[in-house]
Formats: C-alpha cells, sequence, structure tokens
C-alpha cells in the first residue's frame, strides 16, 4: 500500500479560514467592494482582493499561480454581460473561466473552489453574499493544501512501496 | 594529441527518440565525434556507471541528458551525472518539461502499478505479481530502483545549465546547440537553445491567420480534412502554436499537423497549457455560458491536449489526490 499523509489529521476544519484570492475588475466588482466597506457591512474576512482593469485581464496563469502557492480558492468579479467598459473583456473572461473549470476539476480541485461573478458597482450587497457564500463552501471542502503536498511529493519521492 | 572537451550522454525515463535525434544528425555527428570526446553514452558505447563514478569531478564538459526523473536510479544518475559535469544540458521535452511520461502526473504510482499489473486488458497475472525492490536469488541479492510518486523534469531534481526543446529535438535544433555550446560563448545559464518567439511567427501558413480568431467548434485531425494551406487554428483545429516556442520549422504543420506543443513555452510564458487555453477559449463566438460548454466540449481532453508535454513543469505539476484514494492495491 502506498502512504497518503492525511492532509486533513494536522488540520482540523473548525480553526480552519480559507485563503481565497479574488481578481476583481476596477470598473464594477472592485467598487461594490468598496461600496460594502463605505456601507460598513460585514462579510467574511478571507478574501485577499486583487485590483484589475477588467475581468478579461485575468490570465488563467493568475488563478492556477494563486492555488499552486496556497491558495483555498480563486474568486473572479466582472461586469455584467454588456456592460464591460471595454466592450467584450467579460466575455472572454466568461470562456476562459468555463474552460479553465474544467482543467482544475480534472487536476483535482473541486469547482466550488473557483467561481465567477458578474457584480455591478451598485451591488454591495452581492459582494457580501457572494464573499460568504464561498467562504462557507470552501470551509467545508477544508484546505486545498496544493502547496504542501508538492513538497510531500519531493521528499516522499522514492518511498513507494507495493 | 590535444585534449579534446569530453562530452556524456544519458537518458532516463524518454523513449530514446531524443538518442535518434542524435544520430540524425547524420554526417554532421562525424564532425562532433571529431570535435568531442564521447566518455559516456549508453545507448552506443560500452562504459558502465562505475566507469562514470570513477571520472573526476567537473571532468565532463557537457552533459546531454533525456527523459524525465520517475525512478530512484534516474535520480541517482542525474545527480552523479551533475557532479561530473561542469554544464548539464536537458534534452527533449521530457528532461527539459517532464514531457509525455509526465502526463502520469495525472494518476498515482499506485494505480499505474495497478493497471500494468493487474487490470490492463493485455495482463494475464493470475499470481499478482508485482515488482519487488529486493530479491534473494541463489543468495545473491538484487534490487530494482524504487519508482516515484511523480514524474518530475531533470530541473526539479537537479541544476540545469541549459535546455533543449522537442520531442524530439530537430536535427538543426542540436546541431545549432552543439554549436553555440562548443563555440565558446555560452548564453546566460538558463536558456532554452531554442529561438524565444513563438511557432506561428516561423509557420508557413502564417499569412493566412486571420486578424480576428473565431470558434464554432473544434475539430480533431482525426475526423476532419484538413486544408493543406490555411492556418489550423482557423480550420478550427487546436493548434498549440500560439503558446509554444519556434525552432521546429513547424515540421507538423508542414505534415499537415497542428502543433502539439513540444517545444514548451517562450520565456515570458511560465505556463504553456494556460496560455494557450487562454488563447482558444476567449475566441470562442458565443456569448452564452451553455453554448460556450457546448463548444468546449468539443475539446475532449483539455489537460491532455494543453499540457501534453509539460504536466510537471506546469503551476500545478501534477493532480491533486485526495486523502481518500479511489481504489487501493488492497486485496491483492
Amino acid at each position: 500500500m502506498l502512504s497518503h499523509p492525511p492532509a486533513s489529521a494536522a488540520t482540523p476544519h473548525s480553526t480552519f479560514e480559507p485563503r481565497i484570492v479574488a481578481f476583481f475588475c476596477n470598473w464594477c466588482t472592485y467598487l461594490a467592494a468598496d461600496l460594502a466597506g463605505t456601507s460598513r457591512m460585514k462579510y467574511a474576512p478571507n478574501i485577499r482582493v486583487v485590483r484589475l482593469m477588467c475581468s478579461g485581464r485575468v490570465d488563467p496563469q493568475f488563478v492556477l499561480n494563486a492555488f499552486a502557492h496556497g491558495a483555498d480558492g480563486v474568486f473572479i468579479g466582472g461586469c455584467h454581460p454588456g456592460d464591460c467598459h471595454y466592450q467584450e473583456g467579460n466575455y472572454k473572461a466568461l470562456r476562459r473561466y468555463q474552460l479553465l473549470r474544467r482543467v482544475l476539476k480534472e487536476m483535482g480541485i473541486e469547482e466550488e473552489r473557483f467561481r465567477l461573478e458578474w457584480i455591478s458597482a451598485a451591488e454591495a450587497d452581492r459582494v457580501r453574499a457572494a464573499v460568504n457564500d464561498m467562504v462557507e463552501k470552501v470551509r467545508l471542502l477544508g484546505p486545498l493544501n496544493f502547496a504542501v503536498s508538492d513538497q510531500q511529493t519531493e521528499l516522499l519521492g522514492a518511498e513507494v512501496v507495493v | 594529441m590535444p585534449d579534446k572537451p569530453k562530452v556524456a550522454f544519458y537518458w532516463c525515463a524518454s523513449c530514446g527518440g531524443c538518442e535518434e535525434a542524435v544520430v540524425d544528425l547524420a554526417e554532421a555527428i562525424l564532425d562532433v565525434a571529431a570535435a568531442v570526446d564521447i566518455v559516456f553514452w549508453p545507448v552506443a558505447t560500452d562504459f558502465k556507471r562505475k566507469d562514470v563514478e570513477a571520472m573526476a569531478d567537473r571532468s565532463i564538459a557537457a552533459t546531454f541528458l533525456n527523459g524525465a526523473i520517475r525512478t530512484s536510479e534516474q535520480e541517482e544518475m542525474a545527480r552523479l551525472l551533475r557532479c561530473k559535469s561542469q554544464v548539464l544540458v536537458a534534452t527533449g521535452s521530457c528532461s527539459h518539461l517532464g514531457g509525455i511520461p509526465g502526463l502520469a502526473n495525472l494518476c498515482t504510482s499506485e494505480a499505474i502499478l495497478r493497471e500494468v499489473y493487474f487490470e490492463s486488458p493485455s495482463t494475464t497475472n493470475p499470481e499478482r505479481t508485482l515488482p519487488e525492490r529486493e530479491h534473494t536469488h541463489n543468495d545473491h541479492a538484487v534490487e530494482l530502483p524504487a519508482f516515484c510518486e511523480t514524474v518530475r523534469s531533470l530541473d526539479q531534481v537537479v541544476d540545469v545549465d541549459f535546455y533543449i526543446p522537442g520531442c524530439p529535438p530537430t536535427p538543426r535544433t542540436f546541431r545549432n546547440a552543439l554549436q553555440t555550446l562548443l563555440g565558446g560563448q555560452l548564453p546566460p545559464r538558463g536558456s532554452v537553445l531554442a529561438p524565444d518567439r513563438a511557432l506561428c511567427d516561423e509557420c508557413p501558413r502564417k499569412s493566412s491567420k486571420p486578424e480576428k480568431l473565431t470558434f464554432a467548434q473544434f475539430k480533431r485531425p482525426t475526423n476532419t480534412l484538413i486544408d493543406e494551406q490555411q492556418c489550423l487554428l482557423a480550420q478550427g483545429l487546436v493548434c498549440m502554436g500560439p503558446a509554444t516556442r519556434a525552432g521546429c520549422e513547424a515540421l507538423c504543420v508542414q505534415g499537415n499537423m497542428p502543433c502539439t506543443g513540444c517545444y514548451g513555452p517562450t520565456s515570458r510564458v511560465r505556463d504553456q497549457g494556460a496560455k494557450i487555453l487562454s488563447c482558444i477559449a476567449s475566441s470562442i463566438e458565443s456569448k452564452e455560458a451553455t453554448e460556450i460548454d457546448q463548444v468546449l466540449a468539443t475539446i475532449p481532453d483539455p489537460v491532455g491536449t494543453f499540457y501534453r508535454y509539460g504536466l510537471p513543469k506546469s503551476l500545478l505539476r501534477k493532480r491533486r489526490i485526495q486523502e481518500v484514494p479511489h481504489s487501493s492495491l488492497a486485496g491483492r
């Protein structure tokens, strides 16, 4: 038998706080998050927001890099269809998201860990609801541990016994 | 006779195609043989590991190592040759990026052994025999290398000075790389010895690539009659050209087949698969989620297509295995 060190044993889910990397469009979701802040809305503090000029700027490499370096989830926020500041950027984001979602699933990353939402600058409440919902779902899944399991692979390299 | 630079060739997890690439130098191999002293090349010459062990450290000018690292023996040889060589060159896709064997990172080593020794349709193994690490026969202890959990590229095991890309490297790529290395003017350490631009740039069909690509569906070479002149992407085929390094002279495209990406990414790209994914997906015509999914469904194996040669060197490197494996070797 091969031994797989149980990843969850050392990190009980009760104390687990998901780390979620969020890529927010400058013209909509980022402003909505800003509005949520100025409106003193409370939501889960588990997201680290990266402001981009457009959801279409989200290179799939950014998403993979986040997962590879310890993110438990990645959230992309863009303008509603038809509202993109640059005409088509959010459609490109949508198409990339749909293909990347398949790749991530095949790489063993659950669908709930990767999310795309259209949130306009006025929809602060949607930021709160979507972030809270995603944090809860990722919390239930537990840590992704992509970075950790990578190291384990290197160390365990030659330990396979059949 | 003045001392010629000593050169070694070695192979790890590979198919032997890169050794062919050396032989494919044809007459030029005579020039190579005249310019260097080949001190180790298990495919062609009778030197043993102990001969390498007896050499002084850094006494080999350059070692060309092809193949990925899958077993403990390959790792040992990589470390040994690193120690004995001034310059270590990762040769071919497997050594450079993990290569085709790297797709095994989608499975556990356990699943691979189970498939190969028990479950494949051509396997008959009623005694359920598996390879043993150690065995004693007539008082002689023999051992087999360990089968590692993942496939790694050479630079994930030891420091690598240069890379020669390709599956296999074309004779021209190999010849140019040799000339660069023997010429004395070494490029910066870590360089890939091939042009640092996308394959589309040297593709004979470049002029037929439309200004704006759009995909209403993706086609596969097996069920499509491919036009011999037009850009393959424009015909709806997944061609890795835009995300792949040039240097092969678009041999596959010249053979009327789409590029599969064996030369790896250019220096400005970290993850080749993510880049072609981005390019292909964003050019889909539809703006409707369900329609987009229907178009994407015509790519049956995205990971195997976009990461055919580079899964171990990609950002994610391997499939994440949940704590509870789907099945196990238990019950054997």
